[in-house]
Formats: structure tokens, C-alpha cells, sequence
């Protein structure tokens, strides 16, 4: 495609590389197809071509971001579907990611939009502050349905909702430490512990750490780990994102350099993609850009470590049928697509594909805050979809997607390396019910 | 950078009743179906034909047939022209706007309304898009054969208004050749039911007429469209030829010796190399043309059929020849092909031909096209529905370069005037739409073309629908404006 941009402008290194990414795009349409907000909303304004073009159009004419553009752009799930369609290889990742960050600088947001995201960005990425939060929102969760009848306090309700009824308590594994392989050694990794996730799920780190010590492999949560940062990453909030980014590069570095390690293992999809980015979003930063692309080159889902090394039979071969669900940021993002349902069949369940597989469920970081009525009916497209399939279970492999498919279907909802855990000798996983018999399965709403 | 084609001399009078135009839509569709901010409507300037660019007055995206019935009647009231638009992937320009036109966007009627396999067909809103109609009935057995390579996005609706076709319609034939009747709005909002369920419908095929008539005729709101069973089997191979002749002379006694298979695809070398490295699909790389039949029916079936073929092809020095092994090959082999022009915007900007010729006239063709692109200085890519002789030359040039650009639609042209004159015709599938327009009189005389005015002319009168396409702007005030007394606008200087 044409661009217009003059020699001055290109030497703002974001809008370089903007400039570069746009002459990839032919306008053929075909990203419109796949992207969750257009097949819900029927306007190009709210798809990868139409944000393609407003986002040319501002960046072209050194606009400061306006409210329509604005609207348009927070709509994007940066679900990343559209990237996978692309046959001309557009990265509208980097493309969103700057003007995202063009509208955090130059747009002011209005006061409740501008609290909620403070706030978000406040509590979140903070384990603690985010533990307690939750003890609140229990509090407030029966004045809900009120603050969803005003429209600046819609997140506001989206929040309470997706609050659990109850906190787990901490986990000993968030803490940093080191777990011994259980086997004879062969390797050593890191784990991210992260923030939402071990407030929420963090039975899920303990499944991981107890497989991975039974397979030989050493696991260390190292000291001064925090949020990987795709949080305010993509609310635009770039210098918080870095701030996040270098503290875990430090942190890894330092174990890097003392024990070795064969791969930083991150058991939140959301988080791979943006810790698999460091070494893009450091690039302009002498100090780091070295460090970073070595992070990001070691960065590896879970599911994608365990498909890189040799696994024994497993003990529970289950049968159970599980739908896997794809988190968007595990297909899209890190264009992991076979190896979980791979690893769930070798693991002895049988595993079904609901239909629309490649579709947000809508929960995108804070987006089902942010955006909830758009997030609810992407979730209930996607809940129908799944149950179309008749699990007993579903699988996937983001805290996010978890949370959010869980408030929409009866069906219990793990990670997939909570059931790997338990083919692999591990406890029988909370929160999965006794065996289904057949005759159950057949009554449950499709 | 100075544009070859020029567009309708936009209406001020219309431009300067902005604010007014727009109060009155405001009443004829909801709020989030209308769009007016000037920031809001750049993406609505221009489609796949992505080099020329214009800005409409507003866009309406309505959500029933009623909505769209009452914009176009306060439209033909008005005098305001009306823009078509489905998904906006036209390769020719057809969903191109004016600064003087309202936009009228199916975008957001995409419902399948209904199934019916005993008739063998579905009913659908004209915003669905033509994979969506084949996904819906494939656990059914069945599919809707039309395939153009923008499938997964492009609308049925603007199927229609193109007429388009796809790989596979050597057997199945194209859009016209699956409709069975449509829901249409006409200018004065009127709504018309065309054809139906049943095979064949009483009187003049109107239906044929309003197929391929690119927006003109009235607004497709619905669709019936026909399902065909799916074959028992169906198997894409790979042949890959020393050159290009030789795999054009394979396709033209292919066909001749009475042999119809589902779909032959052609791609020279640069072709192959743009669709390998986005689809990985395993096309040998070692060979300059390469052609993707594929044969269906019973394995009995299509290894007859195939043997037959691969004969052939050997007597034209066929050097590779891949059957795919599974149905995850069969459909890489697909996705490199429909990705063909996407994958080109990776090394290039383009414009995309669409010329057909007779099937005799291949090889001749494809060596003339060479010469023509290499005398303005460009590289071209073939990818196209050989067995049907729809060429599809990818000129590729650097958009940023008003000179290549330039460049590329002059040789563009030139192309295109050559198929007409071996025997062929200017559009095979993507429809005249602005590209192609002022080529019309290369193929026709202005006594058809008036004659064609007329038609149209029949179903608009003023001519709101579309207007900037298909016929040449300075042919319109001549003897079919007398006597109509109406004129078709004035070209833009």
C-alpha cells in the first residue's frame, strides 16, 4: 500500500517501523474475516483493515489520537487472528502496540475511563494488592447489577463480576526458591510466576512445577520476578511495560549467568507473547537489547517445552474428553496450534476441536473490563462453540481465557498442564468432577 | 500522482446539502449504522483496488432489507448516488466511493436464514461470506461451489454484483451458474423477489441480468444460492513443466481431449516462490510453471481421470508430478494458491489482470504478457484459473513510485487489450468496475454499449446506482442520453 510520510516523521524510530508495515498491506480484506470484532460488530472500523487504515491516516498526518480513532483501536482484542490470516505477513502487532502507545501520549482519556485504567494498572500486575481487591470486590459484588446501569461504571461491574466467589490462599511456589528435579536431571529452567495468575489459578504453577520435577527437570522461581508487563503493555502505558520487562530480564539474567538455564517456562499464554517481544520492545535500549533478545530466544510455553523433550507413558491414561480451547495468544501470538492437543492425546484424553476455534472468547488481558459487552458476546459465542463438542472438561493454556470461560458454562475449565500433570502421576486436578458417565454427558446443554 | 482513470465530476449541490443528507439518514437508520465523521470514512475510500482512493459523503450499514429500501429511496429522491459495498475486496474497483455518494455496506446482514437440502439450497443474507455458506452445510455433505480466492472475506453480494468465479468453477461453473434467486432493492426502494427455489423461473432471465450487473441494477439484499453434494473424494496434484509454454499447451489438450477435472490452477516461477513461502505448502521449487489439478469422484474415478492426464502431461515434458498425501497437504496446496495475491504485497505492491482468452491462445498470451511487462520495466507473476483460460498477471511495481505506478496500469492495459484481441475478454471474474472501464470501448462498439446504457438505464433511470463504473464516462451523453433525456454525469476534467 501507498504511504505518505515525510523524511522528519520516519526519523521517529515507532513510526519507521509503522511506515514498513503498512507498505505490507494489499487491502486485500481477507483480515476482516477472522477478526472477533468485526463478525460481531458488521463495521470495517472495528477490523484489522479499517484499524489499519485510521491508524495510516493518523500516523500519516502527525494527528494526535482523537476519540473515533480511539474507540476503534480500544475495540481491538489484539487477539492477533488477523496476523494468522495475513497472507501478505502485515505485523499488526507492532502496528496496534505503537498506536497504542501514540494514544496513551497524545489523547486524554475521560475521567472514569482514565481511573479505571489507573486502577488497573495499580492493582493488577501486583499480587497482593490484587488478593486484596478481590476480598473486596466480594463485598461489592451484590451492587453490580446498579453500576451496570451507569455507563461510566460498566468496567466497574464487568470487574465484580469476573471476581471469584473465593481467593485461594497463597501458594508456596510463588515464592522464589528452588524446586529439585525428582529424576535423574535433564534440565533446568525458570518459571515465571507472573501476577493474576497465582492470585487466581496457582494450582496451575504447582502442576507444572510438580511435572517438571518428576521428569528430571530442575525448577527455580528466581528472586525479582514480577509481571511480565502485557498489561500496561496494551493499555499503552510503554514506559510501566519496560519498567516490568527489564526488572524480569534482570532477574533471569542473574540466573542465566549463575546456574544456566534451558528455558524460561511460562504457564500464561498472554505472558509468552510479551515476554517472546522483549527483545522487540528493548531494541532501542543499548542497555538491554542484548539481554532481552537472549530472554525472549528462551522464553517457552510450558506446553511447548514439553513437546521439545521426551516424555514416559503416562499413569492416568483418563479418556476423559476434553475440548481444548486455543487462547488466542498461544495460536496467534506464539503460533503454538497442535502440540497442546498433541500432548493431551499422547496423555491418554480425547481431544475435540469446537468449531470457530480461531475466535477470541473475549477476555484479552483487561479487555472484558474494559469492553464488556463485546467481551460477553464473544463469550457466549465461544462457550456455545465448546459445548457444541460435548466435554467433560476444556482445556487451554491462558489464566485469562480461564476466568472468562468459566463465568459462562457449567463445564469445569483447567489448564491443559494440570491434566497433563495428572496423566503424568500428578493428583487428580481440583475442580474436575468424578468421571462423567455417558448418559450425563448426553443431557448437558449443547 | 496523477490518476489514468478519472471518476465522475462529483455533484456539488449534493455536497454542499451535507448536513441536511445526513439528518435525514439519521432517521432512516440506527445511530451505530451510520457513519459521517470525516476520520471515520477514510477506510471506507477505496477497496482491494487500493490505488485509487476516493472519500463518500457518508456510509450506511444497514440491518435489513426495509433499511436499505428506505436510504435508496431518499437517495433516487435526492439525486444522490449510492455506492454498493460487501466486504470491499473488489480487485477492479468496484466498491470505490465518490465525494458526492452515500455508501450502502451489507457488511452487517450476514445471516444464514435458512437451509433447505431437499431443494438443494440455501437462503442467505447478502453480507455472508461465500465460505460461510460452505462451512454451514459441510457436515451435511454438501457445499456451495463458487470459490473466489478472497472466500474467506468477500460477500455473496458481491459475488453477485462480479459475477465471480474461483478455482473451481471450470466444473461448477460461476456465480450465475449457482443462483437461484435473489431479494433485490431498486432504485426507488421497491423491493423485488427474482427467481426462487425451483429451477428455472417464468419469462426473461432476469436473473442472468442483474448477475455481474456490478451494483447498477439494484441492491442484493438476499440470496438463494445452490448446494452441491460433495464428491466422494477429491485430490489436488502437482505438475510442474520446464516452462511456461509447455504447461499452457498441457492445459489447452487437457481440456481438449474431453477431460473436465474440478480445477486447473496455474503459477509461473515467481508465482510458486510468493505462494511457498507463505503457505509452505511443498510446490517444487525446481521448475518454472506449475499447474494444481485437481480430480474428484470414487479413487476408481480419479485415478481414470488422473492417469489420463498425467499422459498428457508427459508428452509435454512434465518434469514432477505430486499427488497430496492427506487432506492437511490437499488443503496447504489451496491455501498457497488463494493466498496467491495477498502473499504477493511480501515482496511487492500490485495490480491484478483478469483477462480470459480461448483456451488455444494460452501459451501465446502468457509470452506476449512477458514482453509487455518487461517493455515498461516490471516483473509480473501468473497465478489463474487456466482450464479456464482466466489470466490473472500480478504486475508488480513500488507504490510509493508515481512513475512504476503509472507504469504498472499502462501495461496493465496493454495486457488486457491482448486477450481481447486473441479472442478473449476484458473480465473473466473481478468484474469492469472502474479498472476496466475505459478498456470497454477496446471491446465493444458504442452502438453496444449504448445499446447496454439502455438496460440500465431501464432499471435506473437516473443513474444513481454506482455510476463512476463499467461504462465509459464520455461516452454517455452521446445518443443514448437523447433519448432518454436523462445524461449520466459529466466527466470529471
Amino acid at each position: 500500500m501507498q504511504t505518505n510520510f515525510t523524511a522528519e516523521q520516519l526519523a521517529d524510530p515507532g513510526v519507521a517501523m509503522s511506515e514498513k508495515i503498512l507498505r505490507k498491506c494489499v487491502h486485500c480484506g481477507f483480515c476482516t474475516a477472522t477478526c472477533p470484532t468485526y463478525v460481531t460488530l458488521g463495521n470495517e472500523l472495528d477490523s484489522p483493515r479499517g484499524r489499519i487504515y485510521l491508524i495510516k491516516d493518523m500516523l500519516e498526518n502527525g494527528r494526535p489520537a482523537d476519540e473515533q480513532v480511539v474507540t476503534h483501536i480500544d475495540r481491538c482484542l489484539s487477539c492477533l487472528s488477523c496476523v494468522t490470516t495475513c497472507p501478505s505477513g502485515v505485523d499488526y502487532m507492532h502496528l496496534v502496540d505503537h498506536a497504542r502507545i501514540h494514544i496513551e501520549q497524545t489523547y486524554r482519556r475521560p475521567l472514569m475511563d482514565r481511573l479505571t485504567r489507573r486502577m488497573l494498572a495499580l492493582v493488577l500486575p501486583y499480587p497482593a494488592r490484587l488478593r486484596a481487591s478481590l476480598h473486596l470486590a466480594r463485598l461489592g459484588r451484590p451492587f453490580a447489577p446498579l453500576f451496570r446501569t451507569v455507563p461510566g461504571l460498566k468496567p466497574v461491574a464487568a470487574m465484580l463480576d469476573l471476581a471469584p466467589a473465593s481467593v485461594p490462599a497463597a501458594s508456596p511456589v510463588s515464592r522464589p526458591g528452588n524446586h529439585a528435579a525428582a529424576a535423574p536431571k535433564r534440565g533446568r529452567v525458570a518459571i515465571l510466576s507472573g501476577c493474576a495468575q497465582p492470585v487466581l489459578k496457582p494450582g496451575i504453577n504447582e502442576a507444572t512445577i510438580r511435572l517438571l520435577n518428576r521428569i528430571g527437570v530442575e525448577v527455580v522461581v528466581p528472586e525479582g520476578e514480577g509481571c511480565c508487563g502485557s498489561l500496561v503493555h496494551h493499555m499503552g502505558r510503554e514506559p510501566d511495560a519496560l519498567d516490568a520487562a527489564r526488572k524480569n530480564i534482570d532477574a533471569w539474567t542473574r540466573e542465566i549467568d549463575a546456574g544456566g538455564l534451558d528455558a524460561i517456562i511460562i504457564t500464561a499464554s498472554g505472558c509468552g507473547t510479551t515476554i517472546k517481544d522483549y527483545g522487540h520492545m528493548l531494541r532501542e535500549d543499548p542497555a538491554y537489547a542484548d539481554k532481552a533478545a537472549r530472554v525472549s530466544a528462551l522464553a517457552k510455553d510450558v506446553i511447548e517445552y514439553l513437546a521439545s523433550i521426551d516424555l514416559p507413558d503416562p499413569v492416568n491414561g483418563s479418556g476423559l474428553v476434553v475440548a481444548y480451547h486455543s487462547a488466542c495468544s498461544m495460536q496467534h501470538g506464539q503460533k503454538i496450534t497442535t502440540a497442546p492437543k498433541t500432548l493431551l492425546k499422547g496423555a491418554g484424553f480425547v481431544v475435540k476441536d469446537p468449531p470457530e476455534g480461531h475466535l477470541c472468547c473475549g477476555s484479552a488481558g483487561v479487555y472484558n473490563i474494559l469492553q464488556p459487552e463485546i467481551a460477553l458476546a464473544l463469550r457466549d459465542r465461544k462457550v456455545r462453540n465448546i459445548e457444541l463438542t460435548r466435554p467433560e472438561v476444556i482445556a487451554t493454556g491462558n489464566i485469562g481465557c480461564i476466568t472468562q470461560i468459566a463465568q459462562g458454562t457449567g463445564i469445569p475449565i483447567l489448564h491443559t498442564v494440570e491434566l497433563l500433570d495428572w496423566a503424568y502421576g500428578g493428583d487428580r486436578p481440583e475442580g474436575l468432577p468424578a468421571r462423567a458417565t455417558r448418559e450425563q454427558r448426553a443431557v448437558q446443554p449443547s | 500522482m496523477s490518476e489514468l482513470i478519472a471518476f465522475l465530476e462529483p455533484d456539488r449541490s449534493v455536497i454542499a446539502r451535507r448536513a441536511a443528507i445526513i439528518a435525514d439518514l439519521a432517521d432512516l437508520v440506527p445511530a451505530s449504522s451510520l457513519i459521517t465523521d470525516a476520520r471515520e470514512l477514510v477506510p471506507f475510500d477505496t477497496d482491494a483496488f487500493v490505488s485509487y482512493r476516493r472519500m463518500p459523503l457518508a456510509v450506511v450499514l444497514p440491518e435489513t432489507t426495509t433499511e436499505v429500501a428506505a436510504v435508496l429511496k431518499y437517495c433516487n429522491r435526492n439525486g444522490i448516488p449510492v455506492v454498493p459495498r460487501g466486504a470491499g475486496t473488489s480487485l477492479s474497483g468496484g466498491a470505490i466511493p465518490q465525494e458526492d455518494a452515500i455508501v450502502i455496506g451489507v457488511s452487517k446482514m450476514n445471516r444464514i436464514l435458512e437451509v433447505d437440502l431437499p431443494n438443494r439450497c440455501a437462503r442467505v443474507q447478502a453480507g455472508v461470506t461465500n465460505i460461510s455458506i460452505s462451512q454451514t452445510v459441510e457436515a451435511d455433505g454438501f457445499f456451495y461451489a463458487p470459490d473466489p480466492s478472497s472466500q474467506l472475506a468477500c460477500t455473496i453480494g458481491g459475488n453477485i454484483g462480479m459475477n465471480s468465479g474461483g478455482a473451481h468453477c471450470l466444473k461448477y461453473g460461476v456465480t450465475t451458474n449457482n443462483l437461484l434467486g435473489v431479494k433485490m432493492v431498486m432504485f426507488d426502494g421497491s423491493i423485488v423477489e427474482i427467481g426462487g427455489k425451483a429451477l428455472d423461473a417464468p419469462g426473461y432471465d432476469l436473473l442472468g441480468l442483474v448477475c455481474g450487473s456490478e451494483g447498477q441494477l439494484g441492491i442484493v439484499t438476499e440470496a438463494t444460492v445452490r448446494l452441491i453434494a460433495r464428491p466422494e473424494g477429491a485430490r489436488p496434484v502437482l505438475f510442474g513443466f520446464p516452462s511456461s509454454v509447455a504447461a499452457g499447451a498441457c492445459v489447452t489438450d487437457i481440456i481438449g481431449a474431453g477431460i473436465i477435472p474440478v480445477a486447473i490452477e496455474f503459477m509461473d516461477k515467481p508465482a510458486i516462490e510468493i505462494c511457498e513461502a507463505f503457505a509452505q505448502a511443498g510446490y517444487p521449487m525446481d521448475v518454472e510453471a506449475l499447474l494444481i489439478v485437481e480430480v474428484e469422484g470414487s479413487d476408481a474415478e480419479m485415478d481414470a481421470m488422473l492417469g489420463r492426464i498425467i499422459e498428457i502431461a508427459r508428452t509435454h515434458g512434465v518434469k514432477t508430478i505430486r499427488e497430496s498425501q492427506s487432506a492437511t497437504e490437499a488443503a496447504l496446496i489451496w491455501k498457497g494458491r488463494k493466498s496467491a495475491f495477498g502473499a504477493t504485497g511480501r515482496i511487492a505492491d500490485y495490480i491484478c489482470m483478469d483477462g480470459t482468452v480461448p483456451l488455444g491462445q494460452l501459451s501465446h498470451v502468457l509470452e506476449k504478457t512477458s514482453e509487455i511487462v518487461a517493455r515498461y520495466g516490471l516483473r509480473v507473476a501468473n497465478v489463474f484459473h487456466a482450464g479456464d483460460g482466466n489470466m490473472h498477471p500480478l504486475i508488480l511495481f513500488d507504490a510509493n513510485d508515481p512513475d512504476e505506478s503509472r507504469k504498472a496500469e499502462m501495461a496493465g492495459n496493454d495486457i488486457l487489450k491482448l486477450c481481447v484481441d486473441a479472442g478473449g475478454c476484458l473480465t473473466g471474474e473481478h468484474g469492469v468496475g472502474i479498472e476496466k472501464r475505459d478498456l470497454m470501448r477496446h471491446q465493444y462498439t458504442d452502438a453496444d454499449l449504448a445499446q447496454q446504457m439502455r438496460v440500465r438505464a431501464a432499471f435506473d433511470p437516473k443513474w444513481i446506482l454506482n455510476p463512476s463504473k463499467v461504462f465509459p464516462l464520455d461516452g454517455r451523453n452521446g445518443a443514448y442520453a437523447d433519448e432518454t433525456g436523462e445524461t449520466a454525469g459529466k466527466t470529471a476534467a
